[in-house]
């Protein structure tokens, strides 16, 4: 830590004062927690349900719209939920400045990229086009 | 801030090794954490040995009687010798404690001991805690009323008394927050378990007429949200209270009012 000097230290534990937020993104941990594991389930029983068909019966049945709409629920929940996760993490380790908004960005692109590109897959088989 | 390797300055490295008292039988050997502020040396690690039939069986016993016998210029704070006060709180045998209320025997041989971690040392056991002291005066620990003080006193129920249970019985002596990982990292802005209990102890007391203000000072995604429940704080507590249930007391209620 450091101290900049001839400050008391209830001036630096006040600092800027209670952001008032906070609880919002911990809610939502809560929320995607619970949404994750009955996902999950969802998405093992789908995948087991893939083992040892051919492609194109792979593609029919991901493509169908009960399963497609579980991929996609899972996958904008997964991606939300390690957005969050990631931002705990950096805000825990990063404390640097120039470092710690750098990497809040780039959780934010990786899982803006990461989330789209698999939804867009799940789409695309889904409409076929 | 995360620190995975300590300062070139506060590498500790083998100290002294006291001579053993002559003709004693009973010896317990302590390894002790030593620095001076006073030139520019490392800490070092100190050995004593600790003679058992002329000894209390407390850790703090044997640390007032290597101050006697054997060093005097060993420096650790305390006051009361029976956990009430706080002050003798350090890192025995890896876990943070009350020397007073901690004996001798319960520890693995030889017993060491250190200050509390990732705090700034004064001198050999003592921490500086001007910063855990400040994030308690920052959670304002008194009565905030608006109504008018009444005649004779602010009654409140046996029911409403019983909810400070748990809360009022913490002697801030810092055991909790100190073997905090997310306080270590974080210590300049996480309150930590202690001042969390605390602002809970608070929020919670009927006669308090300020609850949303003090929810809204704490509604912080680093004054309150750095605990991850990771729960070292309950697990030290000399007192046995449990500060990560008091917290989750804090984060229940600010969803409350939102949901």
């Amino acid at each position: 830590m450091t101290e900049p000097m001839f400050r008391t230290p209830l001036r630096r534990v006040r600092g800027l004062g209670a952001a008032r937020s906070g609880t919002g993104h911990f809610w939502h941990q809560r929320v995607t927690s619970v949404a994750g594991v009955l996902l999950t389930v969802a998405l093992i029983v789908i995948v087991i349900s893939l083992l040892g068909r051919s492609h194109a019966a792979a593609v029919q049945i991901l493509g169908s719209p009960l399963i497609a709409i579980l991929m996609l629920l899972f996958i904008i929940n997964t991606a939300y939920h390690m957005w969050l996760g990631m931002q705990e993490i950096i805000l825990d380790y990063v404390h640097e400045d120039k470092w710690k908004f750098l990497a809040l960005m780039s959780n934010t692109f990786f899982v803006s990229v990461v989330g789209l590109a698999s939804a867009f897959a799940i789409l695309k088989l889904s409409f076929g086009v | 801030m995360v620190e995975l390797t300590l300062p070139k300055n506060s590498k500790v490295t083998e100290g002294k090794t006291w001579p053993r008292a002559p003709k004693s039988t009973h010896l317990t050997e302590f390894k002790v954490y030593r620095w001076n502020p006073d030139g520019n040396a490392n800490p070092s690690i100190d050995t004593y040995y600790v003679d058992r039939d002329d000894c209390g069986p407390m850790v703090l016993d044997a640390l007032i009687w290597i101050k006697n016998n054997i060093d005097p210029t060993l420096a650790f704070r305390r006051s009361c010798r029976e956990g009430v006060c706080g002050s003798c709180a350090m890192n025995i045998d890896g876990t943070n404690t009350l020397a007073c209320t901690k004996a001798i025997d319960d520890n693995k041989d030889p017993v060491k001991i250190y200050p509390l971690p990732h705090q700034p040392v004064v001198k050999d056991l003592v921490p500086d805690l001007k910063n855990f002291y400040a994030q308690y005066a920052s959670i304002e620990p008194w009565l905030h009323t608006t109504t008018a003080t009444p005649e004779k006193e602010w009654k409140q129920s046996h029911t409403d008394r019983a909810k400070l249970d748990g809360m009022y019985e913490c002697i801030l002596c810092a055991c909790c927050s100190t073997s905090c990982p997310s306080y270590w990292w974080n210590s300049d802005r996480y309150l930590g378990p202690a001042a969390l209990l605390q602002a809970n102890r608070w929020v919670q007391d009927s006669r308090d007429e300020a609850t949303g203000e003090r929810l809204d000072n704490l509604e912080d995604p680093f004054r309150l949200y750095r605990c991850h429940t990771i729960m070292n704080c309950s697990k030290a507590c000399p007192k046995g209270l449990n500060p990560a249930k008091e917290i989750a007391t804090l984060k229940k209620a600010l969803v409350d009012r939102q949901l």
